[in-house]
């Protein structure tokens, strides 16, 4: 069973894992299947259920129900270490005893490899760190050790690479150039990532698929570009990027478009990008989608009016407008600062337009706020 | 405020050190002094200094075979309470189980019974038995009273081990066993060392429990308290001196090698 | 981490040990308490006639022994831990680059067998010793006053003793404090007295417990600082329980002393860390 689990290949499915701590459920009836080669993101917030996830993935979890299946073998209830699947902790758990080869050389030398020197220099290279072989992990840094973490486990060229959140720790400057050199190494090993994330742009920067979790569920799994653009829940729309959620009904339609009715004003959308389920819906716009304009500048597509600006943050690259709306709702604006015009201040007098076709349809029933409690330093050892 | 009684008050802390220190040492000085007194068999007056002491520190009668014996009794009991304690502490910072509080409990008891207790009631229960005190029994007396300490000691170890290195090793096909050896082990040996220290520390200069179980067997600081009244020869002073330097040595050496081992 | 059998192995050598030779004479010396003498010459033969009354006779007994044991004890531990807070408080806060090394010089004199330690005491604060005569010819005590055999000596010699024991723990406790919590109660208005009282000390607590318990446990059933250092004005606790075993041989009374002592003791440590606050012991 051991060998057979060892030398299993494929695509990773999960079928139906639940797991339960007494009476606190961490992860409710979940499947999924993860391509082969992929790099797949696993994002949402602290307690979602994503670590736990990835820890039964790996076998540091049993899971209470469900199954496991990598290829055509089943592994759910085999050990860790007859998985051919390897970690990259979240604090790297590099061995301070050890030195950086006996380090990398660990995984090769327990599966009985003994000439592991070829192997432990080629990954040393790869991460670009062969200076550090005779060094302790103490006497590196933060960074050098996330690379160590990352050469350990891949040396091993197992079928499945899991990475649990190894760039909280790193400075914001690291962090995006780990990412790049991440997303890299992945398709040059072309070993199936999984990736645990809190965080939205690092998932859609490196993922080819993301699933977002919240409570234990999948709330949605698709492209970066798919779940961006067509969020099917609020907890999806707010979690990824900011959207402007706004209450109204569907009052008719008109070929492949309806008309939606929000609190008195008209507009248009496609009816296939809408997931009501009847006629009340949460109208779903991106800010950086909408155009603020002057009350006599001519529009295009749908226009809201009597808008009021309440609060103007300019960041450079970017305005960015509240705009209070008549029914006593405040809409986020991203203006691109592209063409010099003088932003607007506060308490002008506004309409805000967009192209139909960017708007996308939420339940009615949805938790508008949903998703927008995330706070952005989240504490590195919850869940 | 004049600067004198300025640089007075942000040192005050530094200055009582110095005279605590020096407080602390006071005996050892003279313990160390007396070492090289010229006295044939009373060490209570100076009467001249010699390194003759020194050069034949088993003269006195009967020191250097209390010495032996408190020795030989350091190093079994340091053996086997480190092995059980060892044991114990990893039962106990590793696995749930039931009684783990009665457990605790019985651990923390012998650390809080005055040595007297623990001595006499040691020696009641060997007399019922009809054991006569001696080596044996004392050996089995201090395996009691630092096995204790053993625990307390590696278990701060272990609870100090993060459990996601043992997790690192499973996930890089390290089974339990080849874990435990090749990373657990490893990196709570440190505290099984100090463990192993704290008790023969303890072992060696135990004397309450010692004077009640060990019958006619003279320990080190058996010897001494018998030759408190007529005063003890300068040979026991030399082998108190000694132990001394040997044991500072021992630390120092320790810190040296620690320090070492982080800068490279 | 899932067999259930494993940590019942570990533990059944160990805690095998401590059952028998910890719990059972416990058991054993309490069954002694309540033992008499059989009549008719022997010494060392008793009969179990369950007298509780050994109780109350040994206490009356050695009411001023046992006075003097807890007196001595509560005055060398408190002695103790005014001489070594700051101590431990200099050395986690003022040492820098000499911390580890202060801290083996704490422990240090540890290496001498205590004996030694306690003799050469004896010796210095004795006739021949330099203190005495130092004093005197500064006439700060009068010609006929003499330092060893007396209460004073003896208390001395359990709180030097015990230093260590205070000091290693509350440095523990010290070191743990955030200097930056000590700045900003100066940042607040507080001065050096008032810092040290309401935060300083609060936060070393957990030490100050540890310390003073590790310290007042082994002080209280001392003997041999009494013994050395003392008269037989200053017996102790201790000396009583000792001569009882090996002097006169009387091991119900011996028994019966040897549980109050530890009665009394655990009742004074529950009081103190209920007060106190700490839960975890070990």
């Amino acid at each position: 069973m051991a060998d057979v689990a060892s030398s299993a290949r494929g695509d990773l499915k999960l079928s139906n894992i639940t797991k339960s701590y007494g009476d606190f459920t961490a992860v409710n009836n979940l499947s999924l299947v993860i391509p082969e080669g992929s790099f797949f993101a696993l994002l949402g917030p602290s307690g979602c259920g994503k670590t736990t996830t990835l820890r039964m993935i790996a076998g540091l979890e049993e899971p209470t129900k469900g199954t496991i299946h990598l290829g055509s073998t089943d592994i759910t209830d085999t050990k860790p270490y007859q998985r051919p699947i390897n970690t990259v902790f979240q604090n790297y758990a590099l061995f301070p005893h050890l030195s950086i080869f006996e380090n990398i050389a660990f995984g090769l030398r327990r599966r009985g490899i003994k000439d592991v020197d070829d192997a432990v220099n080629k990954a040393l290279e790869l991460v670009e760190l062969p200076h550090l072989a005779q060094r302790k992990p103490t006497q590196l840094s933060g960074g050098q050790q996330q690379r160590i973490a990352l050469a350990r486990a891949i040396v091993n060229r197992p079928a499945l690479l899991l990475l649990d959140e190894p760039l909280g720790a790193l400075d914001l400057k690291l962090r995006r150039q780990m990412q790049i050199e991440l997303k890299w190494i992945q398709k040059e090993v072309g070993i199936t990532f999984v990736h645990v994330t809190h965080d939205q742009e690092e998932a859609m920067t490196m993922a080819d698929t993301i699933a977002v979790m919240n409570e234990g569920e999948i709330e949605q799994m698709g492209s970066p570009a798919e779940l961006y653009d067509n969020p099917k829940t609020a907890f999806v729309a707010n979690f990824l990027g900011q959207s402007n959620l706004i209450k109204g009904s569907i009052t008719g339609s008109d070929g492949n478009n309806q008309i939606v009715d929000l609190f008195g004003q008209k507009i248009s959308m496609q009816k296939d990008r809408s997931h009501a389920v009847d006629n009340s819906i949460l109208a779903g716009i991106r800010p950086e989608k909408f155009r603020i304009s002057r009350l006599e500048t001519s529009t295009s597509g749908n226009v809201l009016t009597g808008g009021k600006v309440e609060d103007v943050s300019y960041i450079g690259v970017s305005t960015q407008y509240q705009v209070l709306m008549p029914w006593g709702q405040e809409l986020m604006v991203f203006e691109q600062n592209d063409d010099g015009v003088a932003p607007f201040s506060v308490g002008e007098s506004v309409n805000i337009s967009w192209e139909p076709i960017f708007t996308f349809a939420l339940r009615g029933d949805d938790d508008a706020e949903a998703g927008t409690e995330v706070s952005p330093d989240e504490d590195l050892d919850e869940e | 405020m004049s600067s004198l009684s300025r640089w007075f008050g942000r040192n005050l802390l530094r200055i009582y050190a110095v005279i605590a220190f020096t407080y602390l040492f006071i005996p050892v000085a003279y313990t160390f002094a007396f070492s090289f007194n010229d006295s044939a068999k009373s060490n209570l007056i100076w009467k001249g200094f010699t390194f003759a002491n020194w050069q034949n520190p088993c003269g006195a009668p009967d020191v250097c075979g209390a010495l032996g014996n408190s020795i030989k009794i350091g190093l079994l009991a340091t053996t086997f309470a480190t092995i059980l304690g060892t044991m114990i502490a990893f039962a106990l910072g590793r696995h749930k189980f039931r009684g783990r509080s009665t457990t605790n409990l019985l651990i923390f008891l012998p650390m809080a019974t005055p040595e007297i207790v623990l001595g006499a009631s040691l020696l009641s229960l060997f007399l019922v038995f009809k054991i006569n005190p001696g080596f044996w029994p004392t050996v089995i007396a201090h395996v009691l009273f630092c096995v204790s300490f053993v625990v307390v000691t590696v278990k701060a170890r272990i609870a100090s081990l993060d459990p996601r290195l043992e997790q690192a090793a499973m996930d890089l096909y390290a089974n339990e066993v080849e874990t435990f050896r090749r990373v657990t082990l490893p990196l709570v040996a440190p505290g099984i060392a100090a463990a192993a220290l704290l008790a023969f520390s303890l072992s060696f200069d135990d004397f309450i429990i010692t004077n009640f179980n060990s019958g006619t067997m003279n320990t080190f600081p058996k010897f001494i308290y018998v030759s408190a009244a007529r005063g003890i020869p300068a040979q026991a002073n030399v082998i108190g001196s000694a132990m001394f330097i040997l044991a500072l040595s021992i630390v120092i050496i320790g810190q040296f090698v620690g320090r070492k081992r982080k800068v490279s | 981490m899932k067999k259930i059998s494993t940590p019942y192995l570990l533990l059944i050598p160990g805690m095998g040990f401590l059952f028998i030779f910890f719990l059972l004479p416990i058991f054993n010396l309490a069954q002694t308490s309540t033992q008499t003498p059989k009549g008719g010459g022997d010494t060392g033969q008793y009969i179990q006639t369950w007298r509780f009354a050994n109780y109350v006779d040994a206490f009356v007994a050695n009411r001023e022994q046992f006075y003097r044991s807890f007196i001595y004890a509560i005055i060398a531990t408190i002695l103790a831990l005014l001489i070594a807070y700051p101590l431990a408080y200099a050395i986690a806060f003022k040492a820098g680059k000499l911390k580890n090394v202060m801290l083996v010089l704490v422990v240090a004199p540890f290496f001498v067998s205590f004996l030694l330690r306690t003799i050469a005491w004896r010796q210095i604060l004795g006739e021949q010793g330099f203190v005495v005569p130092t004093l005197r010819s500064l006439h700060i005590i009068s010609s006929s006053t003499t330092l060893t055999s007396t209460a004073t000596a003896v208390i001395a010699g359990m709180t030097y003793n015990f230093l260590p024991f205070m000091t290693l723990p509350l440095y523990a406790s010290i070191d743990r404090i955030d200097p930056r919590t000590l700045e900003a109660s100066g940042d607040l208005y507080a001065n050096a007295f008032t810092t040290f009282r309401k935060v300083t000390l609060p936060l070393s607590m957990p030490g100050v417990v540890a310390g003073t318990l590790l310290t007042f446990i082994p002080a209280a059933g001392d003997y041999v600082n009494a013994s050395i250092l003392g008269s037989p004005q200053t017996k102790m606790l201790g000396n009583v329980i000792e001569s009882r075993y090996f002097k006169i041989v009387d091991y119900p009374t011996a028994a019966a002393l040897s549980f109050t002592l530890m009665a009394a003791i655990l009742v004074l440590v529950m009081v103190y860390v209920r007060k106190a606050g700490t839960e975890e012991l070990v």
